[in-house]
């Protein structure tokens, strides 16, 4: 059993963080989208569709970092300082946003209501962006001595993070069109379909990219998917992500509504399950494995305990708050 | 260069995590308090059908939108300071108190904020019943979330039900032991009950300031009397809770109450100082003023007995800055005795029929509406820096705590903290007070639903129309 705790606790924390990458994904797209759209009404609808969620979305990210903290304090306390500088900026762009949030429907006038929607913009595109640094730097590697991160303070910046930024920004963007195509209609939302296009197009490129530039990095990675018999498994996750391409742009062009968003949640898990495939059984890569990085087993089965009550309990009210605002969000209506 | 002496990374991650707790908390001292109190005048509503608890409740549910956003950003913050700052403080604690952040999320986290959309957008939605089921689960989320916090903030002051490991991690032994440590429930109670202060004073304040306009405004004089009520039962109740939460520190964390009282000597019958200037240089305290035996008398009952001074204990493991405990804690007692008399006043006003004509009165309430804040942050900055200068009380020094981030990254941080913090939750907090101006009137409509949004789309076309 406990052996079994730390793997669990990955597979748990590993789908914290892949429900807050899609929920405050759709929800900083929504930020993302933001200079497409001009008209006061219009920004008004897309910030109305996630506004009694937002907060929600957000919890997967607290879960993420003191999940982290109870049950892989060692994982904790050496990735927060390697990405200290992209986490701090994470937090003070999410710290705009989520003031924005109030605040833009507040404005007495509109000099102050622009300023708003720059914060609620500025921080979701920054937000989206140190996210994915702070990814690329992580699968890069972080430098360990001891039981602390070992590196310099700007070791998570390199071109190949660059490129996890933007494709997260993208990638966010693309999940707050499909969102809004869900949640508008009319002529908004034929301008978010062919937005949904475009960004598509924009993801697949980057998941290609990042692909092809973690294999030539690194050797582990390329033995892992490119030496028979592995490579049979492997070869699975592009073919099954070009079918979902092809079924989420035939979604999108059928004028579908919720189709386009489950492809396109589709390509991020598919991007998931292969980083994971990736990095196993690392809990930091290069060196920290899941086991090495783990709590006491007292520790792990003490919140395990309580976490298997409470997040079926937490899934099924959330779900039931998303399930009250469903449907379309109105031009001038709002939640009445 | 000579004698410039640069401020190194651990004081810089203390300044920062200081700064960026005790902004924080002003958010949650408030909201905890008025969840609650939103909780009971929708209850009021829905058993009277009076239209003035809708009214209030929709009046101070709009601020609490503004604020409790404020605390949920603010707190995203702090879930990442450990680990950021203090990542060896976490490789070595995560162990026992972890588990305790990890079940405020899973507990309280996912609750308030699955239930505030439909707390803030959902009266009509779901009707008044569900909608009064959510403020309630939004209150009981506030209350347990500060369970677990306070459950960690205090295994941090009087460890319990752990062992340490060779390499001096601690693990744990006990949940029981450690979660219900020595100094747990009078914190507890004590920080419950200053918050609940503190939004009873803002709530009398904004209400006496409305009253002071129009005395006959029923919101303001209903939200002005049950803040009243507050203060006269609270306010004494919480000068008990501090004497014993005062006790408990002195039997676990001696050097913390030594520092409080201003008190280097070990004294039989020790003075209670009313004034004074400590010197940890000089192991004295100049200018003292005090009470004979009073401190003898609240610390163990018994004004004859013998009260030990910092000078029991080893200089090293002195709280760092003794004046600032010494004077942070007088503060809080001051406020705190401030507002036991705001109680009485209001009682006695009451009892004669004048709690709404006395003009004088509510300027004192006004005056007192930023009481509980600064209150709270006292206190919290006596026991925290009376906790120093250890991060865990007498096991792991501060020192020995923080994380390998560099001074200038840190000096950095610290700076884009506090231009961000001031910036964004300054025009909050701003736009909070001018929220505060605004007369509670009758079908008040609370969060803004769109309303500027139908009125800019519905215009034209009626004009088009007419």
């Amino acid at each position: 059993m406990s052996a079994a705790l730390p793997v669990i606790w990955a597979v748990l924390i590993a789908v914290a963080v892949f429900a807050y990458v899609v929920l405050d994904g759709f929800d900083l797209g929504v930020g993302i989208l933001f200079p497409a759209v001009h008209g006061r009404a219009e920004r008004d609808v897309m910030v109305n569709s996630v506004a009694p969620v937002w907060d929600g979305n957000e919890t997967w990210l607290v879960l993420g970092g003191g999940g982290l903290f109870a049950v892989f304090p060692l994982a904790y306390a050496i990735l927060l300082p390697a990405l200290y500088i992209p986490l701090t900026i994470m937090l003070l762009a999410l710290v705009f946003r989520g003031v924005a949030f109030e605040m833009r429907f507040r404005a007495r006038n509109d000099p102050e209501r622009r300023r708003w929607d720059w914060a609620f913009m500025g921080g979701s595109y920054v937000a989206a962006f140190v996210q994915g640094v702070a990814l690329g730097a992580f699968v890069q590697g972080i430098k360990v001595t001891g039981r602390a991160y070992g590196g310099g303070w700007w070791d998570w910046l390199t071109p190949f993070s660059l490129m996890t930024g933007a494709a997260l920004v993208a990638g966010y963007g693309l999940l707050g069109a499909c969102w809004l195509i869900w949640k508008t209609q009319g002529d908004l939302q034929d301008r978010f379909r062919r937005l949904a296009g475009r960004l598509a197009v924009v993801t697949l490129l980057f998941i290609g990219a990042v692909s092809f530039v973690m294999l030539c990095l690194s050797a582990p990675f390329r033995e892992r998917w490119l030496t028979l018999p592995k490579a049979l498994g492997a070869a699975l996750v592009p073919l099954v992500l070009l079918a979902l391409a092809w079924l989420f742009f035939a979604a999108l062009k059928q004028r579908r509504e919720l189709a386009p968003f489950l492809y396109a949640l589709g390509f991020f898990l598919l991007a998931y399950v292969g980083l994971g495939v990736s990095l196993w059984p690392m809990m930091v890569p290069p060196g920290v494995t899941i086991q090495a990085a783990a709590a006491p087993p007292a520790t792990q089965a003490f919140l395990l305990w309580g976490a298997s009550v409470l997040l079926p309990i937490i899934l099924i009210y959330t779900g039931y708050v998303y399930w009250l605002f469903r449907g379309k969000v109105q031009v001038g209506v709002g939640y009445h | 260069m000579a004698g410039l002496h640069l401020p190194s990374a651990l004081d810089l991650a203390r300044s920062q995590f200081a700064f960026v707790v005790v902004w924080h908390f002003l958010y949650p001292a408030f909201t905890i308090g008025l969840a609650s109190f939103l909780a009971v005048l929708e209850a009021c509503w829905l058993a009277t059908k009076k239209a003035v608890f809708l009214d209030t409740f929709q009046y101070w549910l709009r601020i609490f939108a503004v604020v409790f956003a404020m605390g949920v950003v603010s707190g995203l913050v702090m879930s990442y300071q450990f680990g950021t700052n203090w990542s060896v403080f976490s490789d070595k604690v995560g162990p026992v108190i972890g588990p305790f952040l990890g079940y405020e999320v899973l507990t309280a986290f996912f609750l308030e904020a699955g239930f505030l959309g439909v707390m803030l957008f959902g009266l009509k939605r779901v009707g008044p019943e569900l909608h009064f089921m959510a403020t309630c689960l939004v209150a009981i989320g506030t209350l347990v979330s500060t369970f677990w916090i306070l459950a960690a903030n205090s295994w941090m002051q009087t460890p319990a039900g752990f062992l340490r490991t060779a390499d001096g991690r601690f693990f744990p032994t006990s949940w029981a032991k450690a979660l219900f440590n020595p100094s747990f429930p009078y914190r507890y109670a004590h920080t419950v009950v200053g918050a609940y202060l503190t939004t009873a004073l803002v709530v009398g304040a904004v209400g006496a300031f409305h009253l002071l306009k129009d005395k006959a405004n029923p919101r303001a004089r209903l939200m002005f009397s049950m803040a009243m009520w507050m203060a006269v039962i609270i306010g004494p109740l919480q000068i008990v809770l501090g004497d014993l939460h005062g006790v408990n520190s002195y039997h676990y964390q001696p050097t913390k109450v030594a520092a409080m009282e201003g008190q280097f000597e070990t004294e039989r019958g020790a003075t209670s100082l009313l004034f004074g200037w400590p010197d940890a240089k000089a192991g004295e305290t100049r200018l003292a003023l005090g009470v004979p035996k009073l401190a003898s008398l609240y610390l163990t009952h018994d004004p004859n007995s013998v009260v030990k001074g910092l000078d029991a204990y080893p200089r090293n493991t002195w709280p760092t800055n003794i004046p600032l405990v010494f004077f942070a804690f007088r503060t809080m007692v001051a406020l705190g005795l401030l507002i036991a008399l705001l109680g009485a006043t209001g009682l006695v006003l009451r009892w004669r029929g004048k709690l709404y004509e006395s003009r004088l009165f509510q300027r004192f309430a006004v005056a007192m509406g930023p009481a509980g804040f600064l209150a709270v942050t006292a206190g919290w900055i006596t026991t925290e820096a009376g906790r120093q200068p250890f991060t865990v009380y007498g096991l792991l020094r501060t020192a020995d705590s923080v994380g390998p981030v560099a001074a200038p990254a840190v000096a950095a941080s610290l700076v884009a903290f506090v231009v961000v913090y001031v910036v964004v939750f300054g025009a909050g907090m701003a736009f909070t007070v001018h929220l505060f101006g605004q007369t509670p009137g009758p079908h008040d409509p609370g969060p803004p639903q769109n309303e500027p949004v139908r009125t800019a789309s519905v215009a034209p076309i009626t004009q088009v129309v007419s």
